[in-house]
């Protein structure tokens, strides 16, 4: 079984993020990115579908930022082939943009299955994975924790609010919208990304998108900051005693 | 042109509060624009639920066996039947699971825009405005739209539900379902109900509610044995749920529960939209995170930046027994 | 009157038949003696190879030294150091007995000469007498040790497994077995001795004070000459027989220490564990670490056979104490059973461990478990205590180099590993942050990547992290600044220096940090490194040279001592307080860095308490190796916790005084948990040296 994971680069939470001059995008000089948690989980579930009942996953992403290192991360970690899509992309890219040049890569290569991440925080217009899906004319399912194969079908279970969940039949090939895979996503050893970069070979291939579809950005702006908690400030010892005043009061503790 | 189109979100029987929010909402948004509100209603046997949808104009039903219960790909056939045929100005759909696979859905198949993550609609001279959460709440995005329609993907808890629960009787409108739900390559099978939760966080007075800054699994016996001493119970965001270290039952947030404790007590947590939604109700919520930006500290009533790790043994010390 | 010439007959009234008899015996066991060592040699010879032949007559002249002094077996433990001396010597002296008649008889007497006879006869016997009551006595010492002291160290049972999954009792009969043996070896010799002594009564019985003696108690029997010298002959063969099986045993039992041993102190590398060996290109394409026994070099197999069962590091290891699964000793002896197993060797009583797969399974997370593997915290307890050389933190990381390499690894682990290699630390802290605790400072430190300083300080994550510590940081900066020392730091240049996470096993993260370290530690200009941090100071004083730093590293209590030398450093206030000093592993045992810190607290005025453990025989925080990254919350009692009572047990004392940031985060979470925050406080050593300077 083929599996095509994509994998996507979004702005590192950790650090401050900043906004540039023209106020409609983020600071991108400084900026750090990192391999979206999503698809982490996508690229767990597929390597553990792989283990299941064999194939090969093929790592997909587009060019840009550390994309080579995310690519050898996916090696590392067990990902069987490595493709970089190059092309003419706008920035900053949205899903629409991005999900038209990966339908344009992803047409070239065989393929059953395609997970993606449920959705990553910079996707204002929508998830990639679903608009994928479209353009490439396949079903897909989001939000899915549970996939099982066989027979040309995925038996996936699709995750709703209080944890209810509705067991589908799809037949592939088809996009999963991966919320989280069974395990947690397994670790990367520097010594095996390193090894990857030595011995794995990035395919390019390239493809064109338009960012059509998604709303045109007016600004950005970071959230009001003083009109939320009063902080409670000092040592461990007295931040304590002040929560506990506050229960009192409250009644919430005698 | 100038009508606002609902997804109408309905869970084993129930329309949920995010259909509430879209209604109240795009009842206003239709006052602005000067169109009708109308619900897309899909389902099979769905009709009693149009009495709960009183501040709609109207609702348009589409009803089939494959629509019976959700389906990504019948329910995007079947709206993007009711889209073409009533052309509305403005299509607002919930930021939920259902929502996320129709909402993009449509913005591709129909070559729509779409903006996701919304928590704020306006009209301002005539142009549709929005603000998205963007960067786990970090950064807001304001967007504006041209042209007609377009998709607005909603965070669940945006909008209060309260102006959208009217009781009456909008005109119904029965539209054939397309012929194409004969042909699907997705099939509902079942439900499959959460495990037997332990403990129904819904219900809790206090929650003491766990994230990413817990570190590790190891640690959360401390943190129940603070929930216990609190009389209340333990409860989590999705990181802690998606690595296995709480059951589903405890998750809070989008596609967890909604929960309105008089305590809500986040530890270790920052604040993504979409946990946000699902405790911003409680009556006093304190926040503990070791930065100073997390997002949880807009909705927190009290805030301390610090090691959870420090505060935690004093504050179980001082509870005693 | 020849008869009257001191001496005795080897074969005394045997007929040639006899002889020839003892003379197959002895063959059989020499065959089976020589058989067995080169089984061992061919065990050893399907190691990897490890090139430790520098320097020969050093290394052996270094291990006879150890050996004939009985160095490493008095240290912390008197009663066997003693005991061990008396075996040891009246052994070798034996042996050389024996060796003496061998030659004298079967060699010198073809030749026509015949050496023991006259004087040296006589002093032969005493001498031969003396040795073989102090091998007697030395063997009682060691049964009444096993049987009446029962010392802790010396209990087989495992910590690692449940009683029904092991069984350990072949490993009592071998100590019964050879102390059983051997007892029996000296005391049928002194046997042999009486009946001729009796039977002959040569006027020189006096210069055989022992077998003289035995022989006035056997005369007591009033033997008739012929029973006498039955008994004599009865003696002789089974004193000869018992010789034999020994021979035969020696290479199949803990009593092939005797030779094990001194080879192993001879091929130790003295630098083990302050500098581990990077990872050969082949090895990474076969998978990092050690995989199967055949991943391990001939002088580890040769450390396996080299253990005694002492239980000295058993004792000693903090993650034995805590309550965690491992035990270096039945690491050790794992790891030789598996290996004899493997390689068709073994040993004739030995340990069974039940569900074991020994066709060539895999070590670390089979044979031993992961959780052994990660319980270690590399403080290095074992190899200190270890009397024969065995360099067991050498195997542990490279087992846990398989164990990352397959990425089996806590939670925990792994989110600070990805920390350090997404930002270089392992809070998770954006790496821009890690100079932030200084902007507290009046004054601003001097960036080292733009400015010549004389002093770099290598902060360290802990020390520039963690809000706990950041204050001591500030303390150091404060003093250094006051004292006019020209120093920097790197900013966010720095990362962690990687000393644990090499000792975690993530070797490839260990060589980006260093490289991307000494990218900005060849663009800084500066003379010499200091740092807080005694984790850091042992990874860029003894590995980082291998990349290429040149400079000089301190650690910063050996810079203050060394000011208060010069006089730079001079304390107006004598401090009033009664302290106790723990020495880091990293700093006291590692680095063997235990008086720079003394001197500052001597210098202080301060009374200093010793604990128990002190000096190199420091006592684990429990926080090294990487530990400090995994979940402790099953451990029975920490280490930190064990240590805080073990500061207690010396009275009054103001501070627990330690010299290292993560000393101080684990103690003083310890003094918290452990309920002991009224009793005592625990502070960096530079709170004192800031306080004594007013």
């Amino acid at each position: 079984m083929h599996i095509i994971v994509p994998l996507r680069q979004v702005p590192d939470l950790v650090e401050d993020l900043e906004i540039d001059a023209s106020g409609k995008d983020l600071d991108r000089e400084w900026l750090k990115y990192k391999m979206n948690e999503f698809d982490d989980h996508a690229l767990e579930e597929a390597l553990l579908l792989k283990e299941e009942v064999g194939g090969a996953v093929t790592a997909v992403a587009l060019d840009g930022g550390e994309v080579d290192k995310l690519l050898f991360t996916a090696a590392a970690k067990g990902a069987d082939r490595l493709v970089k899509v190059r092309g003419d992309f706008p920035t900053p890219l949205n899903s629409h943009a991005m999900a038209r040049a990966l339908a344009g890569a992803i047409q070239g290569l065989d393929y059953d299955l395609i997970l993606t991440g449920v959705q990553a925080v910079d996707e204002l217009d929508g998830q990639v994975g679903v608009l994928l899906a479209h353009y490439l004319g396949i079903p897909h399912v989001s939000v899915v924790t549970d996939v099982q194969v066989h027979d040309g079908k995925a038996v996936v279970h699709k995750e709703y609010a209080g944890g209810v969940m509705g067991e589908f039949d799809v037949i592939l090939p088809a996009v999963l919208g991966i919320q989280a895979a069974r395990q947690t996503p397994r670790y990367a050893p520097v010594s095996r990304v390193r090894m990857a970069m030595r011995k794995s070979t990035i395919e390019e291939v390239s493809a064109e998108a338009s960012a059509e579809g998604a709303p045109d950005i007016r600004k950005l702006f970071k959230p009001e900051k003083g009109a939320g908690a009063q902080m409670l400030e000092g040592s461990p010892e007295a931040v304590a005693e002040k929560i506990i005043h506050i229960l009192k009061e409250k009644g919430i503790v005698q | 042109m100038s009508d606002v189109l609902v997804f109408a979100e309905h869970l084993q029987g129930n329309l949920t509060d995010s259909t509430f929010e879209l209604l109240g909402k795009g009842r206003e948004l239709a006052q602005t624009t000067g169109g009708h509100l109308i619900a897309a209603l899909l389902g099979k046997g769905v009709e009693p639920l149009t009495e709960q949808m009183g501040v709609a104009h109207k609702v348009v039903m589409v009803e089939h066996q494959q629509l019976a219960a959700f389906n990504p790909e019948a329910y995007a056939i079947a709206l993007k039947a009711v889209v073409q045929s009533l052309n509305p100005s403005i299509i607002l759909i919930p930021y939920t699971s259902m929502g996320m696979d129709l909402a993009s859905a449509l913005s591709a198949d129909l070559g729509i825009p779409l903006a996701a993550y919304v928590s704020e609609v306006k009209i301002e001279d005539g142009t549709l405005m929005t603000v998205s959460q963007m960067y786990g709440g970090k950064v807001n995005v304001e967007s504006e739209f041209s042209g007609n329609p377009k998709i607005v993907s909603v965070l669940a808890g945006a909008f209060p539900a309260e102006a959208g629960k009217v009781e009456g009787t909008p005109v119904i409108e029965t539209m054939e379902a397309p012929n194409a739900l004969a042909n699907l390559r997705v099939t509902f099978k079942q439900w499959i109900e959460p495990e037997g939760g332990d403990v129904d966080i819904t219900q809790q007075d206090v929650l003491v509610s766990i994230g990413r800054g817990i570190q590790s699994q190891e640690n959360i016996p401390m943190v129940e044995e603070l929930a216990r001493k609190l009389g209340g119970a333990l409860s989590a965001s999705r990181p802690i749920i998606d690595n296995k270290w709480l059951p589903k039952s405890r998750q809070v947030g989008k596609s967890g529960l909604k929960v309105k404790p008089r305590l809500y007590l986040a530890l270790g947590i920052s604040g993504a939209p979409e946990h946000i939604e699902g405790m911003k109700d409680a009556e006093l919520i304190i926040a503990v995170n070791s930065d100073p930006n997390a997002p949880i500290f807009e909705y927190a009533h009290y805030g301390v930046v610090g090691d959870l790790f420090d505060l935690l043994p004093i504050l179980k010390e001082k509870l005693g027994g | 009157m020849p008869e009257l010439i001191p001496s005795r007959e080897v074969f005394r009234h045997f007929p040639f038949w006899a002889q020839f008899l003892f003379y197959l015996t002895a063959f059989a066991g020499t065959i089976i003696f020589f058989y067995g060592f080169y089984s061992r040699i061919r065990k050893y010879r399907q190691g990897r190879a490890d090139n430790r032949f520098d320097h020969l007559t050093r290394r052996f002249l270094n291990a006879l030294s150890i050996v004939l002094r009985n160095q490493t077996l008095y240290r912390g433990d008197a009663y066997a150091g003693f005991a061990h001396s008396l075996i040891l010597w009246g052994f070798i002296v034996l042996f050389i007995g024996t060796v003496i008649v061998f030659l004298d008889h079967d060699i010198l007497r073809l030749m026509g000469m015949h050496l023991l006879q006259g004087t040296f006869y006589l002093w032969f016997s005493l001498i031969l007498d003396v040795f073989g009551l102090l091998f007697l006595v030395g063997l009682f010492l060691m049964w009444a040790r096993r049987t009446l002291i029962m010392p802790y160290k010396l209990d087989y049972a495992r910590v690692d497994r449940d009683e029904d999954e092991y069984d350990r009792s072949g490993y009592l009969a071998d100590d019964g077995f050879f102390l059983g043996l051997l007892f029996f070896i000296g005391a049928t010799g002194f046997l042999i001795e009486g009946f001729r002594i009796y039977a002959d009564q040569p006027p020189w019985a006096g210069w055989s004070p022992v077998g003289w003696l035995t022989a006035q108690f056997l005369s007591l029997m009033r033997l008739s000459p012929a029973t006498v010298n039955f008994w004599h002959a009865a003696a002789w063969w089974t004193h000869a027989v018992a010789v034999m099986i020994f021979l035969a045993y020696v290479p199949f039992s803990k009593a092939m220490h005797m030779v094990t041993d001194f080879v192993n102190l001879m091929f130790r590398d003295n630098r083990v564990p302050r500098r581990l060996p990077g990872v050969s290109e082949t090895q990474l394409k076969e998978g990092m670490g050690y995989k199967t026994i055949t991943d391990f070099t001939w002088k580890e197999l040769l450390d396996l056979d080299a253990c005694t069962k002492c239980g000295r590091c058993h004792e000693a290891c903090p993650a034995r104490s805590a309550g965690q699964p491992l035990s270096p000793r039945d690491l050790i002896l794992d790891l030789r059973t598996f290996a004899d197993a493997t390689f068709g060797t073994g040993e004739w009583f030995s340990q069974r461990v039940k569900g074991w797969n020994t066709d060539r399974a895999v070590i670390p997370g089979g044979i031993i478990k992961a959780e052994t593997l990660w319980s270690c915290t590399t403080c290095m307890a074992c190899m200190e205590s270890c009397p024969v050389g065995i360099e067991h933190l050498l195997y542990i990381v490279q087992m846990r180099r398989t164990l990352v390499d397959e990425a089996t690894m806590d939670d925990s682990l792994q989110e600070a590993l990805m920390n350090i290699g997404d930002y270089g630390n392992s809070f998770g802290q954006p790496a821009r942050a890690r100079g932030k605790w200084s902007q507290e400072l009046d004054f601003p430190i001097k960036d080292a990547r733009r400015e010549a300083v004389e002093y770099l300080w290598f902060v360290g994550d802990y020390a520039s992290f963690d809000p706990r510590i950041q204050e001591n940081s500030r303390r150091v900066a404060r003093i250094f600044h006051r004292l006019g020392i020209d120093f920097g730091i790197l900013y966010e240049g720095e990362k962690n220096a990687g000393n644990d996470v090499r000792r975690v096993g993530e070797e490839g993260l260990y060589e980006m940090l260093v490289e991307d370290n000494m990218a900005v530690l060849q663009q800084a200009k500066f003379q010499k490194i200091v740092t807080t941090d005694p984790h850091s100071y042992n990874t860029l004083k003894n590995e980082y040279s291998e990349f290429g730093l040149q400079t000089p590293v301190y650690h910063y209590t050996q810079l203050l001592a060394r000011l208060i030398d010069e006089g730079r450093l001079r304390f107006q206030k004598k401090l009033n307080y009664q302290v106790t000093y723990h020495d880091p592993c990293y700093l006291g045992r590692y680095n063997r860095e235990t008086e720079a810190p003394r001197k500052i607290l001597r210098a202080l005025g301060v009374e200093v308490k010793e604990m128990p453990r002190c000096g190199t025989n420091t006592f684990c925080c429990g926080a090294g190796g990487g530990r400090i990254w995994m979940d402790d919350a099953h451990i029975k009692e920490r280490p930190s916790e064990q240590r805080i009572k073990e500061a207690l047990t010396l009275g009054k004392l103001d501070y627990f005084v330690v010299a290292c940031p993560k000393d101080f985060a684990m103690y003083s979470d310890a003094v918290k948990t452990s309920g002991n925050e009224g009793s005592i406080k625990v502070c960096d050593i530079i709170q004192l040296v800031e306080e004594a300077l007013g």
